[in-house]
C-alpha cells in the first residue's frame, strides 16, 4: 500500500527525517510517537508533499509519489489533517465539505451550475454523520469549537475518500474526556472506511490501545517499529522515549 | 439549504435594467445620464477587481492595466481598422484576456505584497509604453481625434441616451454573469483558496491555475469597464493606466465593501458622487477624500454594502446571502 524507502530531508544541516524506510500495509491502523523534534510532522510533510524529499521513494501501490504536488498526491489518495486545525473560515460545515469534494471530483472549476452541484451534499452530510457534526451543518467554520474544528480537519479529508488517511495529532490541545471521544470516533471511521491510517499522537495510553502498529521515531531515524506489545518491550524504546512511565505501568 | 438561483438573479436584474430606462424619463437631465454611464464604467471595473480582492484574496494594484488595455484596444480598434462595434468590443475583450494571461501567470505565483506590486509594475509598465509610443497610442494627448461610434444594429452610441442604455445594459449583463460565476463552484474554489491557499492545496485545489482563472477573468472584465469609459469620452488617457485608476478601484472596494456582491458597485456610486460633491465646494478633493476613506478604514472598517447585508442577515436569519 504506503512504502517509504530510504526517505531523507535535511533543512540546513539538520537531518529531519534520515533514512527512514517503512510499510504501511492497506487497512491498517498505525501511529507514529517520538518526543518533541522527532520529525513526526516532517514525515507527513513529505508523505503528503509539502516538502521534496531529498532523497528516498515513497510509494503508493507501486507508484513512486515522491516530489508530486500537493494536490497531486491528494488526488492519488492521501488525505491529511493538521495539528492546528486547518479550515476555510468563512464557509459553513457543509460548504467547506463540498467545495472540498467538487476538488476531488474535478468539478471545481465548473461555471455553468451554481454551488453546490446535486449529490455532493449527500456525501458531504455522510461524513459529518459519521463524525457527530451533522448538527454543525450550517454553522461558520469559524464559530465552531476547537475540537470541531479538528473534526472538521478531518472531515475534511475523509470525505475524498483516501486510500491513505494521515492525523497529525488528532488530539492536540484536548482535555482528558474529549481526547478519548475524539479517538474513539478516529477508530469508528477508520473501521467503517477502511482505509490506511496513520496517526501521530502524543498519549500513549491512545497509542497502545488503538495502533495496530506503532513506529517510533527519534532525530529523524527510526528508532523501532512494530506491534504495541514488541514496541512496550523494545529496550532501545523505554530509554528513549518511553522511559518509566511504562514501567510504572507494569 | 434555501439557495436563490440563477432565476432570482435574472429577475433582480431585470428589474434594475427596467427602472434604469425609465429613470432618465422621469429626470431627463445630462448630468445624470453622464453619471450613471461612468458608474457603468467603473461599476464593472471595481466589480471585476472584487473578484481577486474579495473572492480570491489576491490585492492587485495593477487592475487599471486592464481597464486601460480596454479604453486603448477599443479605441485603436475603431480609429484605425475601422471595425464594428460589436467586433471591437470582442476583439478588445479578447485582447485583455490574453494580456491577463501572460501578466497573470507571472504575478500569481506570488504573494500578498509581492503580487500586488508586481501587478503595479505591469500597469506603470503599459503606462509607460502608452506615453511613449506616441505614433500609435498619442502619447500624453491620448488618443486624438476621437472614436468614430458607427450605428450598428439600430444603435447609435453617438448619441448620448443610447449610450446610456447600452452602457446600463453593459453594466447589468456584466455584474449577472460575474455574480452567476461567484455563485458557481469555480467561485466556491476560490473563496476557499482565499480562506486557507495552503489547506485548499491538500484536498486537491490546483490554487496556481484557479488563482490565474480569476485573475484572467478579472481582467477581461475590468477591460469592459475601459470600452465604456473610451465610448464615453469618445478617447482613451494614458490617465487610464495610471496607478491612481487602481487606487481609485481600491477606494471604491473600501467604501462599499467586498463581501457583499453588490459592495463595489455601492462603493463606485459613492466615489463618484463624493467626487462631484467634493469638487463642486472645495478645491482640497484630495483631503476631504482622505479624510473619508480613512474613517471607513478605521473606523467602519468594512463597506456600506457589508452593514445593509449584516443587518438584514440580523434581521431576517438568512445563513446565505
Amino acid at each position: 500500500m504506503l512504502k517509504i524507502e530510504h526517505l531523507c530531508k535535511s533543512f540546513g544541516g539538520l537531518a529531519a527525517t534520515n533514512d527512514v524506510s517503512l510499510h504501511f500495509l492497506p487497512g491498517s491502523l498505525s501511529a507514529v510517537i517520538g518526543p518533541n523534534g522527532a520529525g513526526k510532522t516532517t514525515f507527513f510533510n513529505l508523505i503528503s508533499g509539502t516538502f521534496r524529499p531529498d532523497s528516498g521513494r515513497i510509494l503508493l501501490d507501486g507508484e513512486n509519489i515522491a516530489g508530486v504536488s500537493r494536490s497531486g498526491i491528494v488526488r492519488r489518495g492521501i488525505g491529511r489533517a493538521f495539528q492546528v486545525a486547518s479550515i476555510f473560515p468563512s464557509l459553513t460545515v457543509e460548504e467547506a465539505l463540498m467545495g472540498a469534494l467538487h476538488a476531488h471530483r474535478e468539478q471545481n472549476a465548473v461555471v455553468r451550475s451554481r454551488f453546490p452541484i446535486p449529490g455532493t451534499q449527500v456525501r458531504a452530510r455522510e461524513v459529518l454523520d459519521m463524525l457527530g457534526l451533522a448538527a454543525k451543518a450550517r454553522t461558520l467554520s469559524c464559530n465552531l469549537s476547537h475540537g470541531d474544528q479538528k473534526l472538521l480537519d478531518i472531515a475534511l479529508a475523509l470525505v475524498l475518500q483516501p486510500r491513505v488517511l494521515l492525523l497529525d495529532e488528532p488530539t492536540a490541545g484536548m482535555g482528558p474526556e474529549e481526547r478519548w471521544q475524539m479517538i474513539d470516533k478516529v477508530y469508528r471511521l477508520w473501521e467503517m472506511e477502511k482505509m490506511t491510517l496513520v496517526f501521530i499522537e502524543h498519549d500513549m495510553d491512545i497509542v497502545f490501545k488503538i495502533a495496530q502498529s506503532i513506529c517510533v521515531l527519534c532525530y529523524g531515524a527510526v528508532l523501532a517499529e512494530g506491534t504495541p506489545d514488541e514496541i512496550r518491550a523494545n529496550p532501545a524504546v523505554i530509554e528513549a522515549y518511553l522511559g518509566t512511565d511504562v514501567e510504572a505501568q507494569k | 439549504m434555501k439557495r436563490r438561483g440563477f432565476a432570482f438573479d435574472l429577475g433582480i436584474a431585470t428589474a434594475v435594467l427596467v427602472v434604469l430606462v425609465i429613470l432618465p424619463i422621469l429626470f431627463p437631465s445630462k448630468a445624470l445620464i453622464d453619471f450613471a454611464i461612468r458608474v457603468a464604467a467603473f461599476g464593472i471595473f471595481a466589480s471585476s477587481l472584487n473578484i481577486l480582492v474579495g473572492y480570491t484574496g489576491l490585492v492587485s494594484f495593477g487592475h487599471g492595466m486592464f481597464f486601460a488595455s480596454g479604453a486603448y484596444a477599443f479605441g485603436l480598434l475603431m480609429q484605425k481598422a475601422g471595425t464594428s462595434i460589436p467586433t471591437a468590443f470582442l476583439l478588445t475583450v479578447l485582447i485583455s484576456a490574453a494580456l491577463a494571461v501572460v501578466v497573470g501567470a507571472i504575478c500569481v505565483r506570488l504573494k500578498e505584497i509581492y503580487f500586488a506590486f508586481l501587478t503595479l509594475a505591469f500597469q506603470m509598465l503599459l503606462h509607460s509604453l502608452i506615453i511613449s509610443w506616441q505614433q500609435l497610442t498619442g502619447g500624453d494627448q491620448g488618443l486624438m481625434g476621437g472614436i468614430p461610434r458607427p450605428p450598428f444594429l439600430g444603435i447609435d452610441l453617438s448619441d448620448q441616451s443610447q449610450l446610456y442604455l447600452f452602457a446600463c445594459a453593459t453594466l447589468v449583463i456584466s455584474l449577472l454573469l460575474m455574480r452567476h460565476l461567484m455563485q458557481s463552484p469555480f467561485g466556491y474554489t476560490l473563496r476557499m483558496i482565499r480562506d486557507n491557499a495552503e489547506r485548499a492545496q491538500y484536498i486537491g485545489i490546483r490554487v496556481w491555475r484557479m488563482r490565474l482563472a480569476a485573475f484572467v477573468l478579472a481582467g477581461t472584465f475590468a477591460s469592459i469597464g475601459g470600452i465604456i469609459m473610451s465610448l464615453l469620452m469618445s478617447g482613451a488617457y494614458p490617465e487610464f493606466a495610471y496607478w491612481t485608476i487602481s487606487g481609485e478601484a481600491i477606494f471604491m472596494l473600501m467604501l462599499g465593501g467586498t463581501s457583499a456582491f453588490l459592495g463595489p458597485t455601492v462603493g463606485t456610486m459613492m466615489l463618484l458622487l463624493l467626487n462631484d460633491v467634493i469638487t463642486k465646494f472645495t478645491e482640497y478633493y484630495g483631503l476631504t477624500l482622505g479624510v473619508v476613506i480613512l474613517l471607513f478604514a478605521l473606523v467602519f472598517r468594512k463597506g456600506v454594502a457589508d452593514f445593509v447585508v449584516e443587518e438584514w442577515r440580523r434581521r431576517f436569519g438568512e445563513n446565505q446571502a
